[in-house]
């Protein structure tokens, strides 16, 4: 029997199809060594890690609401609002702020944010691309009109000491290329959104109901709490993925931010997350945003224009779908087995 | 859980109920789904709780799980008064609930779905998969059966999921443990293993409720038995003072005929289907068969035996590696579901509750799904003969629901099966199969389904039942053949059908 070898290719591929997304990202990168050689460099490595940051802790966020069944587009709103009114709060108040202070007060607000969304879908049960679509244009609104427009090139103290420290630096080609020291929180943020995810039992009620809530409902979980708590956390790491995206611009712009839900939302079906709910990995989320990262990256040194950039995620996105839809339909395709051939006595 | 406790009062007497549902009223809408019903269940008890489609069984069981919430009337259990359950609170008081539709989460593994019930109970705050595990093996192996615990129960197939749910509901060390139709896609002998667990549940003291509209097999587990009709409480007491014919007489308020009664094929025309050595290594070889304009035949084995599978090659759900399938004197090759249908071949499949319904759609929609191309006029929808069919397939099936436009959601599991039988005859096929086509369905629609079928083959139709129900098949079919391990072992007709014999050669 080939059993032990086909579940044996089963685990490589993984659950969420992990394993077949890191084959393509391979397979791009030799592809791109190929057509220039420059590419496969640590030059371009780190670079590639660099710009993931920001869009790996943005896409934690949209994991965890897309796994739950919901889909979220307001997280730019929130990530910018959060980081920006810090900045505005501390330059106003005269303190320059260390890091503590800066996250404490960036995560509260995108906590509250959070909760708005949270308590709007929980409670009045609305569908969460609406509510996400109003509450987008919402924190824009009071961002622009309360807070401030202006772009602010001064930093508190817990930004700007990490803006341009990097991890680890290596020669290249006669100069020296190094790792912005900021992948290690976002790393770190990886690790518990996994642990969140598959070790707790609030993870647990979130696949719960995003593969149906009326079953989640009657196991005994608490629907409403959970998605509260679960929009809490996406506000926060969005409000997280602000202050980095803050730190690492060493600038804090009210306009930011705000129209890459496309690129964060296709890394994260690409990563194998189903839209239709209850499926969904960190290890999958962070594999679709390299994908998109190096894809990106391969266009702009293949000189191919910025519009077409565009083009190219809403293609990923559109297959990143098409495959889920087609593998739902292959998957329940059965292998059959007679299950009973013996007589009932 | 406190098992010692439980055992004793069973011995002391059977005067104590357990849990007593009290005056249950429970409306949707303008539906009264419940009116002031009440149920008693005893510890060590098996309760039968049996009913015509719709009349508020799986409402009432839902309303004593914390699934729904009662209008008026109360719950007691042992002695304390609730006005209305919590699903968490009823899971923490010990009730257990194997839901009509399941209620599993087809993303998740089938040892996650068993643990994940007791996990939110004990408001544990962190989960392992690993530690989850060796409950979930036990109860798998307490039931002897082979259930793959690593698979996602979306791959599974609708006993597996059956079997996924029931594991579920005896991990836990319930008290009471409702069972809304468990066995509906299960086989012989996992049925025979499912009572004998229940023998040791009652042992313990677990009080359990049963409900089927497999009237021999309720009459086989229960020692109380509570009849409702239109969601009204008609008679409740000992088992011993039911039978099949009875309790289909309180059901129905009306005898039900179930005697054989079938009309003449068209042998003398060609057959409107011809099959020639049809294979499918793995599943089924060289099936041959003809099949008649007004013909009912019966394809009847074991779960697993096959039987399904010739007709989902037959359907283009699956694809026969050779073999010929002649439908109407042309030789036609049926390449996936297109074909079949244009072939003029419908198929009502097994698992009607998940495949063959849009759940959040109108029965409307649901039945002129499949057909939309036959009330096409000159590239466009006929609003007219839509409606009319809607009209007139809702009537002849009488499905109990408001009207045409309610969410087939908020159907009863028997009428949903109506809608499904509704949208294939609404394509008005050639050759209709239909895979058990009267399971879950009470016995008085069922004698009303198969004077459908019988009407549809004095039309001309030619019809296939897949079904392991033998009364059914000795009531409707011309000819009979059994599948053993992929082959047709056996052929039935005229006065040679009936029960003893095809029993025998299911089993032989
Ligand atoms: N969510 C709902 N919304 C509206 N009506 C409903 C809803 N759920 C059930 N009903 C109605 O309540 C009645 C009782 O349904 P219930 O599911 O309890 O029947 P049942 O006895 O379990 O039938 P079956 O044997 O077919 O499963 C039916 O008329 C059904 O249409
Ligand atoms: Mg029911």
């Amino acid at each position: 029997m080939s059993a032990t070898g086909t579940s044996r290719l089963a685990a490589l591929r993984g659950s969420n199809n992990e394993g077949v997304l890191a084959l393509i990202l391979v397979v791009l990168v030799i592809a791109m060594t190929i057509v220039n050689s420059d590419f496969l460099s640590a030059g371009t490595l780190f670079a590639i890690l660099r710009s993931s940051i920001v869009p790996t802790v943005l896409a934690l966020g949209v994991l965890i609401v897309i796994i739950s069944g919901g889909i979220d587009v307001s997280f730019p709103a929130i990530a910018i609002f959060s980081a920006y009114t810090t900045v505005v709060l501390m330059r106003g108040s005269g303190i320059d702020a260390g890091v503590v202070l800066v996250l404490v007060v960036s995560l509260v607000i995108g906590a509250l944010l959070g909760l708005v969304n949270g308590g709007l879908i929980a409670r009045f049960k609305l569908p969460t691309l609406i509510v996400t679509l109003g509450t987008q244009g919402i924190f824009k609104g009071i961002l622009i009109a309360y807070v401030g427009s202006r772009y602010i090139a001064e930093l508190p103290l817990g930004m700007r000491m990490f803006s341009t420290q990097s991890l680890l630096t290596v020669p290249a080609g006669g100069e020296n290329t190094s790792l912005h020291v900021l992948v290690v929180p976002a790393i770190v943020l990886c690790l518990l959104v996994n642990f969140l995810l598959r070790n707790t039992m609030f993870g647990r009620g979130v696949y719960a109901i995003g593969n149906d809530t009326e079953a989640a409902r009657r196991v005994g979980f608490s629907v409403m709490r959970i998605q509260v708590i679960l929009y809490v956390v996406a506000g926060v790491l969005a409000a997280f993925g602000g202050v980095l995206h803050v730190t690492l611009t060493r600038s804090a712009n009210p306009q930011d931010l705000l129209g890459t839900e496309l690129d964060t939302i296709a890394a994260v079906v690409l990563g194998g997350a189903s839209i239709f709910g209850g499926r969904g990995s960190v290890l999958g989320t962070m594999l679709g945003v390299l994908l998109i990262q190096v894809i990106n990256n391969s266009l702009i040194l293949m000189g191919i224009p910025s519009a077409w950039q565009r083009t190219a995620v809403g293609l990923l996105l559109v297959i990143g779908v098409g495959v889920q839809a087609i593998s739902a339909r292959r998957s329940s395709r059965r292998v059959f087995a007679h299950r009973e051939v013996v007589a009932p006595a | 859980m406190s098992s010692e406790e439980a055992s004793g009062s069973s011995g002391t007497g059977d005067a104590v109920p357990i849990l007593e549902a009290r005056n249950i009223v429970k409306t949707y809408g303008g539906v009264t789904a419940l009116h002031g019903v009440t149920l008693r269940l005893t510890a060590g008890h098996v309760h039968a709780l049996a009913g015509e489609n719709g009349c508020g069984k799986s409402t009432l069981i839902k309303i004593i799980s914390g699934a729904e919430r009662p209008d008026s009337g109360e719950i007691v259990i042992n002695g304390v008064s609730h006005a209305h359950m919590t699903p968490k609170g009823a899971i923490q008081q010990g009730i257990q609930v194997i839901y009509q539709d399941f209620s599993l989460f087809p993303g998740l593994t089938v040892a996650e779905n068993i643990v994940l019930t007791s996990a939110v109970a004990e408001k544990r705050t962190l989960y392992s998969r690993r530690q989850s595990r060796p409950a979930a093996q036990q109860i798998v192996d307490d039931l002897g059966l082979s259930l793959d615990l690593d698979q996602e129960v979306e791959r599974l197939s609708v006993a597996d999921k059956q079997l996924t749910a029931i594991c579920r509901a005896l991990i836990n060390d319930a008290r009471v443990i409702i069972m809304d139709e468990p066995t509906t896609a299960l086989t012989h002998s996992e049925v025979q293993r499912l009572f004998a667990l229940v023998s040791t549940l009652r042992a313990r003291g677990v009080a359990l409720v049963f409900v089927s509209h497999k009237l021999e097999e309720a009459l086989q587990v229960a020692q109380d038995v509570t009849i409702l009709r239109n969601g009204e409480l008609i008679i409740s007491g000992p088992a011993t003072d039911f039978d099949r014919r009875s309790i289909s007489h309180y059901m129905t308020g009306r005898d039900v005929d179930e005697s054989r009664l079938v009309n003449p094929p068209r042998y003398d025309r060609d057959p409107v289907l011809s099959v020639q050595d049809l294979t499918l290594p793995g599943a089924f070889e060289n099936i041959s068969f003809d099949l008649h304009a007004g013909e009912i035949l019966g394809l009847t084995g074991l779960l697993g035996s096959g039987r399904s599978e010739i007709a989902e090659a037959l359907f283009g759900v699956l694809r026969a590696e050779s073999g010929r399938t002649i439908v109407d004197g042309k030789a036609t090759t049926i390449h996936g579901i297109r074909d079949a249908i244009d072939a003029g071949i419908g198929y009502v499949p097994e698992d009607r509750l998940t495949q063959g319904l849009f759940l959040d759609k109108s029965i409307a929609d649901n039945v002129i799904a499949s057909s939309l191309e036959r009330h096409r006029r000159r590239g466009l929808l006929d609003a007219r003969t839509i409606a009319a069919t809607i009209t007139e397939q809702f009537q002849r099936l009488r499905i109990k629901a408001p009207n045409v436009e309610a969410p087939v959601r908020s159907l009863s599991g028997g009428n949903a099966q109506r809608v499904v039988l509704a949208k294939w005859l609404a394509n008005g096929p050639k050759i209709l199969m239909l895979n058990g086509p009267t399971v879950g369905v009470d016995v008085g629609s069922k004698e009303e389904i198969l004077t459908i079928l019988r009407a549809q083959a004095a039309a001309g139709m030619g019809i296939i039942v897949i079904s392991d129900d033998v009364p059914e098949l000795v009531s409707v079919c011309n000819r009979v053949l059994v599948v053993q391990q992929g082959r047709i072992s056996a052929t039935y007709s005229g006065d040679d059908i009936t029960p003893e014999a095809i029993q025998e050669g299911m089993a032989a």
